[in-house]
């Protein structure tokens, strides 16, 4: 299994006292993806090709509770064997600088599809998982992730 | 400047607009005529069903002695829930559940008589009355057949259990003989605090979605099986799973939590292939999670919620799974009797047991433990600071006067242009006339992160500081809800639109002193308190609080128009 992880690092925010956090990520002015990109990044890899729905369980927090270290959880319903595997798991994240966050290749010989990794997320975006499948076809999903700063529950 | 409209106006517009329906009919509480007092024997009156009885207290936020504690005038649901239960206040909950007007219900359960009832109805709550519920209750249906169980929030809310680092209520629930509870402020007294306390105490500590972040290994035990009237009884137990959002994540910070829906399915069949009859759930998701998660994970019979704080006289169903919601700071005891009949729950009754503390004798041993326990604190927390000529109460979605107050003490202690004090639903009720102790200051601000900080921020931050928070409330999906009420903003009013998506629902940032919009690039003076970040520097709220109501002397507030609401 390859794994390609971006390099973002998510600046130091949550340093400063109180509801400070969000406000340095604004004036710091990044140049965030934006989920247009991200279409057209995708749609310049698959061309015309369709996406089907479901085989694919994304599994990531409903809230961010560290945006540091956002839990994913990725699997992919398939036989994997020889004739029938997944080749190919592709997570986007709409809203980061690099949206291309980590890409997993399988062959038959990796008995099941799963991965799980953690990633940064400055704000609330949607996270988008593609699986390429052995026979060509493709699959895709997609989970909102909320970022917060938190705070004043109870 | 924009015109503000009030809460006031909001109300009569709200109520004007559903055409409400005059309330003649009997409370639950039935036969009890409005105005007449219940009695010890009217509170406790239940025809018994079956074999089991869950006995249900949660987020008693450490309140020992009775209190006045005003539910909330708005309360606003969105999406699916918008104007369901427990999203009804005031005339309309008093229609929807058949509540006479100036009846008992009518003061424990709703807010706009509140000062008149008050001082009819008197005080709730108090751990020496509840304990005489619970008591009475273990003696009519057999200690064996009952079962307590507390939904947390228990150990934060008052000095002494500031002061105690929890201890008094430890004591106080075991002397109770609690058999489980779950948690959310608890986490605040930190990981260690609350490993020592879970390790050590006589009732079980369930919380099946809290991992361990390095190996995702559970911290506490899921859940417990009990054995009651002949039944095997699963109990899971259901921490706040946004504790790491909503709290400094610092106090533990090798811990996880989330709604882990999978994982709660798992526990549920676990429990069923062990041989349980009747599984619980022991919730702290708050009432529209915990409504959206009986949708999906199957097999689940009661769901006792809490953290929102809502009291239904009624359960709600949904699906197979019944959900009791028991009120907050001890003003209620919920009664569940469960018949069982091959290995499943055939019929439940239910009573919303209200705790009036002037109905209820004390039970004596209770009582004792509550004044040793308090004995230490007694004469500091009777000091008199200062007055109130104003009701001062903490619940609503927007406002509330006690807040109001702290918002002020800020502005004029801390010398800031505006003031944020987080939307907590904790804290108790001071009618016009009462004095303002230092019990009441504390039980509306002790807990473990008080600095009250000062710093500049510019009208940008602040408008995505109020949106941030209002859709930690408005987000139409509960799932993306953080909880808590929005925040309380002094010295600048804003318009909200609820109906609106994230990003969209705040407008009209007013400087109040000026009357002049906030300007997203200009800087201003904020003090606030409670933040979640580690190392905030500042004087503790409690202390800026007591300078402002000494300085003071008495309190005497305006009616807050700061905040617009649409989309209602």
């Amino acid at each position: 299994m390859h794994v390609v992880s971006s390099e973002y690092s998510r600046r130091d925010a949550l340093r400063l006292a109180g509801f400070a956090s969000l406000a340095v990520i604004v004036a710091a002015g990044r140049a965030d993806a934006t989920p247009d990109e991200v279409a057209s990044a995708i749609a310049k890899l698959y061309g015309e090709k369709k996406f089907g729905s479901g085989k694919i369980k994304l599994d990531v927090p409903e809230i961010a509770e560290n945006g540091l270290v956002v839990p994913i959880n990725v699997e992919v319903e398939s036989p994997m064997t020889d004739a029938d595997y997944v080749k190919a798991v592709h997570v986007f994240a709409e809203g980061n600088p690099l949206p291309n966050v980590v890409s997993y290749k399988f062959t038959p010989a990796c008995g099941k599809a799963f991965a799980a990794t953690r990633m940064r997320l400055a704000q609330t975006q949607d996270i988008i998982c593609i699986a390429e499948m052995s026979n060509g076809s493709l699959y895709m999903t997609k989970s909102q992730v909320k970022v917060t700063i938190g705070g004043c529950g109870g | 400047m924009e015109s503000m409209i009030s809460r006031r106006d909001f109300l009569q517009a709200t109520a004007a607009a559903s055409a409400i329906v005059a309330a003649s009919g009997l409370g639950p509480l039935g036969r009890v005529a409005a105005q007449q007092k219940l009695t010890q024997a009217d509170i406790l009156k239940f025809d018994p069903l079956g074999t089991v009885t869950l006995l249900h207290v949660t987020d008693i936020h450490a309140q020992l002695v009775p209190l006045y504690f005003r539910e909330p005038s708005i309360n606003l649901g969105v999406g699916d829930v918008k104007a369901q239960p427990p999203h009804l206040t005031d005339q309309a909950f008093r229609s929807y559940y058949r509540i006479a007007n100036g009846s008992a219900d009518a003061h424990a359960l709703t807010a706009d008589d509140f000062t008149s009832l008050a001082r009819t109805y008197g005080r709730m709550g108090g751990l020496d009355r509840v304990a005489t519920l619970v008591a009475a209750v273990r003696a009519e249906r057999g200690a064996d057949k009952v079962l307590l169980l507390d939904g947390g929030d228990t150990w934060q809310g008052s000095w002494s259990a500031l002061q105690t680092k929890g201890q008094d209520m430890v004591d106080v629930m075991s002397a109770l003989k609690t058999d489980a509870m779950t948690a959310h402020w608890e986490f605040t007294l930190g990981a260690e605090r609350v490993k020592e306390i879970a390790d050590k105490a006589p009732f079980a500590f369930l919380a099946q979605n809290v991992r361990d972040s390095e190996w995702q290994e559970p911290v506490f035990e899921a859940r417990k099986m009990f054995e009651r009237g002949g039944a095997k009884i699963a109990v899971i137990g259901q921490a706040l799973p946004r504790t790491a959002v909503a709290n400094p994540r610092w106090m533990f910070p090798k811990w996880e939590f989330g709604i882990r829906e999978d994982e709660m399915q798992k526990q549920v069949d676990q429990s069923r292939a062990e041989g349980a009859d009747v599984v619980v759930l022991l919730s702290h998701n708050g009432f529209d999670v915990d409504r959206k998660l009986a949708t999906r994970v199957k097999g689940i019979d009661v769901i006792l919620t809490s953290h929102t704080h809502d009291a239904l006289p009624e359960l709600v169903k949904v699906g197979n799974t019944v959900l009791a919601a028991s009120g907050s700071h001890g003003k209620f005891v919920s009664r569940l009797d469960l018949a069982v009949k091959d290995k499943r729950v055939t019929d439940i009754r239910f009573k919303l047991m209200p705790v009036f503390s002037d109905a209820i004798a004390p039970d004596p041993a209770m009582k004792a433990l509550v004044e040793k326990i308090r004995a230490p604190y007694a004469a500091e927390l009777a000091t008199v600071i200062g007055r109130t000529d104003s009701l001062l109460f903490r619940r609503g979605n927007f406002n509330g006067t006690f807040d109001d107050l702290i918002c002020d003490a800020m502005l004029t202690q801390r010398d800031a242009e505006i003031s944020l004090s987080p939307g907590f639903r904790w804290g108790g009720t001071l009618l016009p006339g009462d004095a303002i102790t230092w019990e009441a200051i504390t039980n509306a601000t002790a807990m473990t992160y008080p600095a009250c900080y000062r710093q500049q921020m510019t009208g940008e931050q602040l408008k995505l500081i109020l949106e941030d928070v209002a859709d930690n409330i408005f987000h139409p999906d509960p799932y993306f809800q953080g909880g808590g009420d929005m925040v309380r903003v002094g010295g600048m009013g804003y318009a909200i639109d609820v109906s609106k998506p994230a990003g969209d629902r705040i407008s009209n940032l007013t400087h109040l002193k000026t009357g002049q919009p906030i300007d997203a690039k200009k800087s201003y003076v904020v003090a606030g308190w409670a933040s979640i970040n580690e190392g905030t520097q500042g004087p503790p709220i409690w202390d800026v609080l007591r300078s402002h109501v000494s300085a003071q002397k008495t309190i005497q507030l305006k009616e807050n128009a700061a905040v617009r609401v649409s989309g209602t």
